[in-house]
């Protein structure tokens, strides 16, 4: 999701490919490799973890490494994958795109790694998958994101819009008004996920009464909050897609301003149990947020998970939605790779893949052929305690679409990789 | 209408003022002295974790519904010691170049954001095992005559090997005591400054709100101002640093203690900046990127209200604040609306990114104009 521009992204890419002297950079800073669980035996079979460690993004990669450890933790208590142990080489990522691409070389080239767990930024992702292509790896990326991407090389375990996004809007409509005002930050995940609110709010009978994106990080939000007294006198819904730094600020206002969620209820899709505790939940108390996954999620693989991540890292952390897609992922690879007999032959894998399902943390999740994950969705509402009221979840997984209905350049699109006929982006009628 | 106007005035002081209190020290630093800080921006986020560590030590007690003036008062201080050490220990070196200047406090800048990212009990007993070590040996080794030859045979020397004793007592402590001693304060994860009930929510006049926190930024902004002028013109030492800025040469012949002078007046510019952290911590989040969002709009105020005069550094923020939130908000289309293709242009601007672009493009076009800024410098002392 996030940060993602895919335009910066190929621009950047585009100068690291055509520079052949940066493949398998060897001089990468070495020390940055740490091996995360070590074997005597030597039997291993390497994965790479690929994040940022530092920077900006580190706020939020960090923790996703923490799950990602958990799950390769408890897969080698159990016996490892295929009898040998995983063992994990993370690269950090530094928040800085092309640098990632070169960790992303350096992870298949040198270290030959099995498959890489990593990336957050719809721009991080662009910026390592041509690396991924042209090697032919494979990439598993546990953040939900604004969709319009569907690589034979990467597995997608986050939400695509419509797990995520388009549900929110339906249940907004029915609960709590027909007038939306969409704030976001600006780059290409808000403005692409409001195309898709405008076009979906005028299907149903919505209204989009305005529009504004802040830049990332700002934090003056005041005529932000201006325009929504004016184009909203009476209450109605914000839909906020803001992120980061910018969200503290606009609560902090909102509230100050006295639009409370009663008459002007919120809808994030970027603020999950760590952000609230972040901003500060007096803050935040009452609105609403749209998520596959919550901590407060009550089954018991829900409740094994949060118990072993708290054992593991205390019992002041706290899980999030795109943590638990970092957790199941690696269980998908196990189970492909179980399932092939094989971690190297990727074709194999990728085929034993489809049709995969895992009891995750959310409730029982399938791999498609297209690549993403059938999930459940969820609407929490913030309570006093910072974690989420389940307000509403949807009865059975929703099949993912990556190539959005409502946007006309992909309507109609569908991708498919186990048919070789079809792949990435074929016309369904 | 009335209260859209209201709303319209208030919202452009309350921009301005935050603008006007995070550049009232760099107009200090900079204005004054000369020196381009680029640490501006991080004295402030020290502040602004000052903030945080009183509001989590006072949490509970009886004390907690005043911890905002606790903070001001700990902020200020923090950060005026710490200028003090940056002054002493970097920038006196530099005087007189901007370059070298402008690099080195951009590096004191990045050290200080991953400083809070990094830093635990650990960290701190290893760097200041190592400064006591290495500082106090050259202390006694300074004393003897032929130290100035045996220079770089000492630092060869000093440096390992305080560096290695640092290090190791460090990690030794870290693992007998092993949670608590190399836990992080902070991590790279921002935290959240939660202001006392009673600066919550708003003031509700002629059907809209001020919200308590901004006014009580526009107060704290009006009682900086009041009191660096009260101390610039009225206090011995507000004496000293005027003569200083207008000609270091003379001041230093007529008796003035130049070098306490700078020092003096890089302290207080950091401690407003301190002063400044504190207050945006009650708008925003405070992490280790919190004061980046503000050094490029603190720059703009000093350099378009002319450096080395503190009056144009108040107007700027405030032109600037305004011209923000009117072009920004919707305020201008409506006026405007009558003339159908002047508010079609500033409905294009009307978002906050745009408003920045607008608002860029009219500062340069005033410097155009006007390249010493609002108040320029007037006489021979300029490039003193």
């Amino acid at each position: 999701m996030i940060l993602g521009s895919t335009a910066a992204g190929s621009i950047l890419l585009k100068a690291c490919g055509s520079d052949p002297s940066t493949t398998a950079s060897p001089g990468a800073s070495p020390a940055a490799s740490t091996a995360a669980s070590t074997s005597a035996s030597g039997n291993t079979v390497k994965v790479g973890i690929l994040h940022s460690l530092s920077g900006t993004m580190a706020i939020s990669e960090k923790s996703v490494v923490d799950a990602e450890n958990l799950a390769i933790e408890e897969i080698n208590q159990a016996g490892g994958v295929l009898g040998k142990q995983i063992e994990a080489i993370i690269e950090d990522g530094n928040s800085d795109w092309p640098t990632f691409a070169e960790k992303a070389k350096k992870l298949i080239d040198q270290d030959k790694v099995a498959t890489v767990f990593g990336c957050w930024t719809s721009a991080s992702r662009k910026a390592v998958l041509p690396v991924f292509e042209s090697k032919n790896s494979l990439l598993w990326y546990p953040v939900q994101y604004e969709g319009q991407e569907c690589s034979k090389n990467v597995f997608y375990t986050g939400a695509a819009p419509n797990q995520q996004i388009e549900p929110s809007v339906d249940w907004l409509l029915e609960n709590k008004g027909k007038e939306f005002f969409l704030v976001g930050s600006d780059y290409v995940f808000p403005r692409t996920a409001n195309t898709i609110i405008k076009a979906q709010l005028a299907a149903k009978g919505g209204k989009t009464v305005g529009e504004d994106y802040v830049p990332l990080g700002s934090t003056e939000v005041k005529s932000v909050i201006q325009k929504i007294k004016q184009a909203l006198p009476n209450g109605g819904v914000i839909y906020n897609s803001l992120n980061g730094d910018s969200n503290v600020a606009f609560f902090k206002e909102l509230q100050a301003s006295g639009l409370g969620p009663d008459k002007y209820p919120s809808m994030s899709v970027s603020i999950a149990e760590e952000e609230v505790k972040a901003i500060g939940v007096d803050y935040l108390q009452g609105h609403y947020a749209a998520w596959n996954y919550f901590q407060t999620v009550n089954s018991p693989a829900s409740t094994k998970f949060v118990e072993a991540f708290k054992a593991k890292y205390g019992s002041d952390r706290v899980v999030n939605d795109p943590m638990e897609a970092a957790y199941i992922m690696v269980y998908l690879w196990k189970q492909s790779v179980e399932k092939a007999g094989t971690y190297e032959d990727l074709e194999k894998v990728k085929t034993a893949a489809y049709g995969q399902t895992f009891d995750a943390p959310q409730g029982k999740i399938t791999m498609n052929s297209n690549h993403h994950l059938s999930k459940f969705v969820r609407i929490g509402e913030v309570g006093e305690d910072s974690l989420f009221k389940i307000v509403y979840e949807t009865k059975e997984a929703v099949k993912p679409v990556p190539w959005n209905q409502f946007v006309t350049d992909t309507k109609g699109f569908a991708c498919d990789w186990s048919d070789p006929a079809k792949g990435g982006k074929y016309k369904t009628t | 209408m009335l209260s859209g106007l209201l709303d319209g005035i208030f919202s452009g002081i309350s921009l301005g003022s935050v603008l006007l209190l995070a550049a009232l020290g760099l107009a200090i630093v900079f204005g004054l002295m000369g020196v381009i800080n680029m640490a501006h921006g991080e004295l402030m986020m020290l502040g602004a974790y000052t903030t945080y560590m009183v509001q989590n030590a006072l949490k509970g007690t009886p004390l907690f519904g005043i911890y905002i003036f606790i903070a001001l008062i700990a902020a200020f201080i923090v950060t005026a010691i710490f200028g003090l050490v940056l002054e002493r220990g970097v920038i006196r070196y530099l005087y007189g170049r901007p370059l070298e200047t402008l690099l080195a406090t951009w590096g004191v800048s990045l050290i200080l954001q991953q400083l809070v990212r990094s830093v635990s009990w650990q960290l701190v007993t290893i760097v200041a095992l190592f400064c006591l070590l290495f500082f106090g040996a050259m202390w006694i080794v300074a004393r003897r005559t032929d130290f100035e030859r045996a220079r770089g045979w000492f630092l060869a020397i000093m440096i390992p090997l305080s560096a290695a004793a640092a290090i190791a007592t460090g990690n030794v402590l870290g693992t007998l005591y092993k949670p608590a001693f190399t836990k992080l304060w902070f991590d790279a994860r921002n935290v959240d400054v939660t202001a006392p009930k009673w600066l919550r929510g708003g003031f509700p006049i002629a059907g809209t709100q001020f919200s308590y926190a901004r006014i009580f930024i526009i107060v704290l902004t009006i009682a900086c101002v009041v009191g660096v002028y009260w101390f610039l013109n009225n206090t011995p030492w507000g004496l000293r640093i005027r003569a200083v800025t207008q000609n270091r040469t003379m001041s230093a012949c007529l008796g003035i203690p130049t070098k306490k002078v700078d020092a003096l007046t890089f302290a207080l510019g950091s401690g407003l900046a301190g002063l400044a952290g504190c207050a945006v911590s009650l708008l925003g989040s405070v992490g280790p990127n919190t004061g980046q969002n503000y050094i490029v709009d603190t720059f703009m105020v000093v350099v378009v209200g002319g450096v080395g005069k503190l009056a144009g550094s108040i107007i700027a923020a405030l032109a600037i604040g305004t011209a923000n939130y009117l072009i920004g908000s919707n305020t201008l289309v409506d006026l405007t609306a009558p003339i159908k293709p002047l508010s079609d242009t500033f409905a294009f601007f009307s978002t906050i990114s745009m408003a920045k672009v607008l608002v860029f493009a009219l500062i340069i076009a005033f410097l155009q104009f006007r390249p010493g800024g609002l108040f320029p410098q007037k006489g021979r002392t300029v490039d003193a």
